[in-house]
């Protein structure tokens, strides 16, 4: 098939014309940088300056994931950041009576502040990992419904803000607090303004976390819009849809907050394993919280083709929610044999951490390169598909790269 | 006169200098903050506050069909695809569809998901028709437990 961005580079309406087989009405009046609908996914590119490497899965709302090779970057740039949405990206975002308000049945009193009130909090900048829960859906079997994830909806970017604890311990919170619950600016895909397209939370004790924070900067800059802008509830290590966008209200609950996407078979997971293909009733569906260890090969691109005796450098990121990644290993014969690679210390707890190796391949052939990750108590990732479950979340199965030497 | 002439031409002169200077100045003590701090360009937030209008140009044909593929929504052609198109694509993206994969009773709990939560209207007698339509064209595929890697893109790495 052809792509879009083949598109672009022919450029012409001519071209567009031609390759749909159809003439453009009103063609003359169409500006020039406007490709039809079915071909210019409504200009995500531009207009949140994403890299022309991201794969759109879908433009209402929009979702888009990176490719492993474009990760390959310590930080992520704002352009190679995967984007998820629930609902409608705000359009409007009034940063001078912007607030957020603390509330709730767990607050002492209910208190709002205003943006340059939260910047006079202690400042903290914290490097976090944040994986969507349903990345790698696309490979269960039978088939789990909603955006079909491959490997690239992870990031790893610096956060800017103030601690959460900082926050709740200034407005007073009440001995029976568990959890935190946010609401955001988005709104709900049938346009309902009654309607929450996603409010979810973390428990207190993650809450707590030094690392959790209410940011208002991404890599020394404002928060992109597509990310949050002015401000974003970050839970590094969690499902990302546990770090709020575009927040204006959190609420402390004295129990599991019950917003939009909590409940149901949302960001959930069998409590117990079960078969392919079972259905699950909703009281046996348990929340998901730390994301499970995993890896990416992000150097170099799958498909490289190299000269025999030739030393390959090889490397990539492994990230394990809360917890630190203890081991890294790669195979070049199908899992048969292991070896060592070199592993980086995180720059804080909850980034992920740098691997590196390198690989020298016996003789001529295909190869496929897979790369394991363990975390801090031994658990590895899977060579196959980890545990089906209905929606699709939580797939690490080792990252594979195909390398041919000739 | 004359000396009256020089001396207004030597105060333009003089001013000219003056105001070039003071720009150069102004501009230099600007680059110095700039780089001190880079964000503080970024104080008005304009480039945030708003995003352009969603642009949809959608074909005036909206039956159009190359291919195989109906051309405003890249849905396979097939028995109640119109049904489809009208129904569903009015309100999310036909890449929903086309992404998925799913059997009849797969397909009919996401139908029932979306009138439960997010205003989906009752299909009536389409209903079927949709599911059938759906169930045949976009019907899940044996996978296993893990798949061979595939389009692959082949390069020379140096």
């Amino acid at each position: 098939m052809t792509n879009r961005r083949d598109f672009i580079k022919k450029g012409s309406l001519a071209a567009i014309s031609a390759a749909l087989g159809i003439d453009i009405v009103f063609a003359e009046s169409m500006p020039k940088d406007l490709i039809p609908i079915l071909l210019q996914e409504n200009g995500f590119y531009t207009k949140f300056n994403k890299d022309k490497d991201m794969v759109i899965l879908n433009d209402r709302p929009w979702n888009a994931e990176a490719q492993a090779h474009i990760l390959d970057d310590d930080i992520t740039p704002a352009s190679k950041m995967f984007v998820r949405n629930n609902g409608i990206i705000p359009e409007k975002i009034d940063i001078d009576n912007w607030t957020l308000t603390i509330a709730g049945e767990s607050v002492e009193t209910s208190k709002t502040y205003t943006l340059s009130e939260l910047k006079k909090f202690p400042k903290h900048t914290y490097q976090l990992t944040l994986e969507c829960g349903g990345n790698g859906r696309s490979e269960f079997n039978p088939p789990a419904k909603g955006n079909q994830w491959s490997i690239g909806a992870v990031s790893c970017a610096k956060w800017t803000g103030l601690r959460l604890r900082d926050l709740l311990n200034d407005v007073g919170i009440k001995k029976d607090a568990v959890y935190i619950g946010y609401y955001g600016a988005d709104t709900h895909l049938s346009g309902n303004p009654d309607k929450q397209a996603i409010s979810r939370g973390i428990p207190l004790s993650k809450a707590m976390m030094d690392e959790t924070i209410i940011a208002y900067a991404m890599n020394g800059e404002n928060i992109p819009l597509a990310h949050g802008f002015p401000l974003r509830l970050v839970a590094g290590g969690w499902p990302a849809s546990a770090s709020g966008k575009w927040i204006n209200k959190l609420v402390v609950r004295n129990k599991v907050h019950n917003g939009a996407k909590m409940g149901g078979q949302s960001y959930r997971v069998p409590c117990e394993s079960v078969e392919p293909g079972t259905k699950v009733p909703d009281d046996q569906m348990c929340i998901i919280e730390s994301m499970p260890v995993k890896s990416l090969i992000t150097y170099p691109k799958s498909g490289a083709i190299i000269g025999e005796n030739k030393t390959l450098d090889v490397r990539g990121h492994a990230w394990a929610g809360d917890l630190k990644v203890q081991q890294m290993d790669f195979s070049i014969d199908f899992g048969a044999t292991w070896q060592r690679c070199e592993l980086n210390a995180p720059q804080n707890k909850l980034a992920w951490q740098r691997w590196s190796t390198q690989i020298n391949f016996p003789k001529k052939g295909y190869y496929e390169i897979w790369a394991r990750a363990t975390d801090e108590n031994g658990v590895m990732q899977p060579m196959i598909l980890p545990g089906w479950n209905p929606k699709g979340y939580l797939n690490n199965a080792c990252h594979r790269i195909a390398i041919k030497v000739n | 006169m004359e000396n009256k002439n020089i001396l207004s031409k030597i105060k333009l002169i003089y001013w000219f200098t003056i105001s070039i200077f003071s720009i150069v100045i102004l501009l230099f003590i600007g680059a110095i903050f700039y780089h001190i701090e880079p964000s503080i360009i970024s104080f008005t937030f304009n480039n945030n506050t708003t995003i352009s209008e969603t642009i949809e140009v959608k074909l005036e044909d909206n039956t159009l069909i190359k291919d195989g593929i109906h051309v405003n929504t890249g849905l396979k052609e097939g028995e109640g695809l119109m049904l489809v198109v009208q129904n569903c694509t009015s309100c999310h993206s036909a890449k929903m569809i086309t992404q998925n994969r799913a059997t009849k009773e797969g397909w009919r709990s996401m139908i029932k998901w979306m009138q439960q939560t997010q205003n989906l209207w009752s299909l009536g007698e389409n209903e079927e028709k949709i599911i059938a339509y759906l169930a045949k064209q976009y019907a899940p595929q044996k996978k296993g437990r893990r798949s061979t890697l595939s389009n692959i893109e082949w390069y020379t790495l140096e």
